[in-house]
């Protein structure tokens, strides 16, 4: 048996994780990363990569919002533009409801005292994407917003926190987590690791790790499908979705198109796969057809489904847990957790230096989560 | 047509037509789909036409047989889809299609996989100019389009099609500037104590001597114990640089290269489904673990031919009947008892057959070199992916081939990291310290085959029949 100890030990090397470690080493905390697999193996690497504030429930907004503007100083924190450019996000009205709802959104961020979200019309909509099919109506825009390339992103931080001293260990698989006076150790085959702090940013995964703690958290699982497609010569910039369909439409900086936006693959946690479902699939493939009228001879590369959890109101948890002191949960992004990367580490950081933080998490505890089971009982 | 089958067959060369055959002698429902126009795969492109058929018989391979097989194949009943391409396969089994614009799923209750074997990937500098490409592609031409090359070759490799291939094309009225012979020097002192074993396919053995002497006969110059080779030139071949095993190097002007460095088995639709596999180290490559009968780790899902392993015509013959009388066993067509029976005379001719294979395996055992490219040679032709930048990925990670894939877009293509997943595997394993069994490779991704987006929609909301 060899023993390890650390200030703070992040169970999960996806971007969370690789976030946590880095303002943790940045902090001076002594950090290490139990990563299962290999970093990126799952949502991380099969992330669409949308940066985006548009559309974010008014408990993460704030956050979002701040993590927004971490983006555009991106170079800053991790020493690499992650391959983010901001040519905005817009979500699409394709009926007169969907108009109606529109405006209400815009009405609540902007009465929520956020100017970020702009109604555009149909004149707008199509100078800023002229390939759009002609029965578009409305959009909101967000001209901040954008994309970044996942896997240069994961390198990024990867390389981050490396420089910043944390030590990442891949295939390293928590096993078992138990108390021991005031520290928490991590059981992993012959290896004990132990720290004050344990992160669990553990993804599709976290519930299982939140019950070695003690926690029971109800949380569910996302298999999101995505389809790349062979390189075409450049014809949108900004990332699209529509108000009432699931649709995450971009090209990507070499040219492929990436189409999503959250049609459900079939996950199984104890293999760890994902697998497609290729006849919803072909949902997405259909709703980007019928927007972009052009796009239908475009040979797909590639389609895939990546696994994470997902929580009853579409938010994530972030916060310390409610029965393990020490122990800080961050999971359940909920296919949009890309985003708010560069943020939730600055958090998990406040967390563990200071016991407290200033930035708005109180409405994503894992509390909320477990009073609604316990009433829903 | 009905879309539910008792078993459907992937690909109608030589494995997949006994099969069918026997499976429909059996009373099964068979379904056979296949890439090409007509029955007999890459050994027996083209078997039903005379003329294929005239040529090969001068050099006296199977191809009676093998048109036997292809009329049989023809009048056995079995629904047969050809120039269809398999772009998914799912438990259960769904196989979806695609023929020209129209996508279709079959269900079958039982899969045979019976997709054979590609070539193995030769990457070395230059192997990406124009007018390099492989001898197994320039036999697809003669075989299907009569096609030869307008001016003389040089052929670069080892293995039998490289001879079969040279002889083909001086029969044919082709010219070849010289041949490098890559199989290294140690593989004739490794394959000597497999000869004895190897007697009893005579008659192949006696096919490739003859292959052998008509080439000495026709005064090419035949280098032999080539370790290294370049091709040379900026915007197309224009030169070979090669050296042999005294280390003497020379260069060679040429204008096209063929290259080949034998086949190993195809294994993209087990990997699709998720079978387990496994090292075969005689033939450097990765195959499905089997049980005797040709049964993946997937319970259902047989494979037959040489996606198991590189046997032959005649072994892969004999397996597909062997795959039939398990899959009919399966179904209650048979019993277990029956089904041994059965399979008494199909295994014995296999087992003869494969007598000749450990000979061969040796024999062109592929130089060490191909595993290792230089930092600067292209891996992964469809990204432009160098040794050197997958060495870089998979040091300081864990150095699986999806995470490398990941970060450097090799095996992200439009071949689907067919052809490079094998030479990754190489290059991670030296550079991670590990076994290539120990390092496998990527995952596969549909779609298998390609399929535009408006083709992927057209499935929305198609109901599989279960």
């Amino acid at each position: 048996m060899t023993g390890h100890e650390f200030d703070a030990i992040v169970i999960g090397g996806g971007l969370h994780g690789l976030s946590a470690a880095l303002h943790l080493s940045r902090a001076n905390r002594k950090v290490v990363v139990l990563e299962r697999a290999w970093v990126g193996r799952h949502a991380s690497g099969a992330s669409a990569a949308g940066v985006r504030t548009l559309g974010r429930a008014p408990q993460e907004l704030a956050l979002s919002l701040e993590a927004m503007h971490m983006w555009h100083r991106i170079e800053r924190l991790v020493g690499d533009d992650c391959g983010f450019h901001s040519h905005g996000q817009v979500r699409l009205a394709e009926s007169e409801a969907d108009v109606e709802k529109l405006e209400e959104r815009v009405a609540l961020v902007h009465g929520l005292g956020y100017q970020h979200e702009e109604l555009i019309d149909r004149v707008e909509l199509r100078r800023l994407v002229p390939a759009l099919s002609r029965h578009c109506m409305a959009a909101i825009l967000v001209r901040d917003n954008g994309a970044a390339d996942p896997h240069r992103t994961l390198i990024a931080f990867r390389r981050a926190a490396e420089g910043a001293g944390a030590q990442i260990r891949e295939g390293q698989g928590a096993e078992a987590i138990e108390r021991t006076g005031s520290c928490w150790t991590v059981r992993v085959g012959a290896d004990r690791y132990t720290a004050p702090f344990v992160v669990n940013v553990a993804g599709a995964w976290a519930g299982r790790i939140a019950a070695m703690v003690g926690d029971d958290i109800p949380i569910g699982t996302k298999a999101s499908m995505m389809i790349v497609t062979e390189r075409v010569a450049h014809f949108i910039d900004p990332v699209l979705g529509a108000v009432s369909r699931p649709l995450s439409f971009k090209q990507t900086d070499r040219g492929t198109l990436l189409i999503g936006g959250g049609r459900q693959g079939i996950a199984d946690l104890d293999r760890e796969t994902a697998t497609v479902r290729l006849v919803e699939l072909a949902s997405a493939a259909r709703t980007a057809c019928e927007l972009f009228p052009t796009i239908g001879e475009i040979r797909v590369a590639r389609v895939w489904a990546g696994l994470e959890a997902a929580t009853s109101d579409q938010v994530p948890v972030i916060g310390p847990s409610p029965n393990a002191p020490g122990v800080i949960h961050v999971f359940g992004f909920t296919g949009h957790g890309f985003q708010l990367v560069p943020v939730t580490g600055a958090v998990v950081t406040d967390l563990v230096t200071r016991g407290r933080t200033e930035r708005p998490i109180n409405a994503l505890t894992a509390e909320r989560l477990m009073a609604a089971r316990s009433v829903a009982a | 047509m009905s879309h539910k089958f008792d078993l459907i067959v992937l690909g109608a060369g030589p494995a997949g037509m006994s099969a069918a055959r026997s499976a429909r002698a059996l009373g099964l429902d068979v379904a056979v789909v296949d890439e090409q126009p007509a029955p007999g795969g890459q050994v027996w492109r083209n078997v039903e036409q005379a003329t294929a058929r005239r040529a090969a018989e001068a050099f006296g391979s199977d191809y009676e047989a093998g048109a036997e097989l292809a009329g049989s194949f023809r009048t056995c009943g079995a629904t047969y889809l050809t120039n269809t391409q398999v772009w998914q396969i799912e438990p259960g089994f769904r196989v979806y299609t695609r023929n020209g614009g129209d996508l279709d799923i079959l269900f079958g209750r039982m899969l045979l996989i019976a997709t054979g074997a590609l070539e193995r990937a030769v990457p070395f500098p230059g192997w990406t100019l124009p007018g390099v490409m492989t001898v197994g592609a320039a036999q697809i031409l003669m075989k299907s389009a009569d096609e030869i090359p307008d001016r003389p070759v040089w052929i670069a490799g080892s293995g039998p099609l490289t001879l079969l291939y040279a002889t083909q094309l001086l029969e044919a009225g082709g010219a070849i500037q010289g041949i490098l012979d890559t199989a290294p020097r140690a593989n004739r002192y490794r394959a000597l104590p497999h000869a004895m074993r190897a007697l009893a396919c005579r008659d192949e053995l006696l096919k490739g001597m003859r292959w052998i002497r008509h080439l000495r006969r026709s005064a090419i110059p035949i280098i032999r114990d080539v370790t290294e080779i370049e091709a040379l030139g900026e915007s197309q071949v224009e030169g070979i640089r090669f050296r042999t095993t005294g280390g003497n190097e020379s260069t060679v002007p040429a204008t096209l290269l063929l290259v080949h460095e034998g086949v190993v088995s195809d294994i993209h639709m087990t990997l699709a489904l998720g079978c387990r596999h496994e090292w075969h180290d005689a033939q450097q490559c990765f195959v499905p673990t089997l049980d005797e009968w040709g049964e993946t780790s997937e319970q259902g899902a047989f494979v037959a031919g040489d996606g198991s392993g590189i046997g032959g015509v005649r072994s892969a013959c004999a397996a597909g009947e062997i795959a039939a009388l398990a899959i009919a066993r399966a179904l209650g067509r048979l019993s277990a008892a029956e089904a041994q029976q059965a399979a008494h005379e199909p295994r014995r001719r296999r087992a003869r057959a494969l007598a000749l294979r450990p000979f061969l395996d040796e024999l062109y055992r592929p130089r060490s070199q191909l595993a290792h490219p230089a930092d600067d040679t292209i891996v992964c032709r469809c990204e432009h992916v160098t040794a050197g930048a997958i060495r870089t990925a998979a040091r300081g990670a864990a150095g699986d081939p999806n995470q490398v894939k990941a970060a450097t877009r090799c095996g992200m293509g439009p071949c689907l990291g067919r052809v490079c997943s094998l030479t990754v595997a190489h290059v991670i394993a030296d550079t991670s310290g590990r076994s290539v069994a120990e390092t496998g490779v990527y995952r596969v991704r549909p779609p298998l085959r390609p399929i535009t987006l408006a083709q992927l929609a057209s499935i929305e909301g198609k109901e599989i029949a279960a």
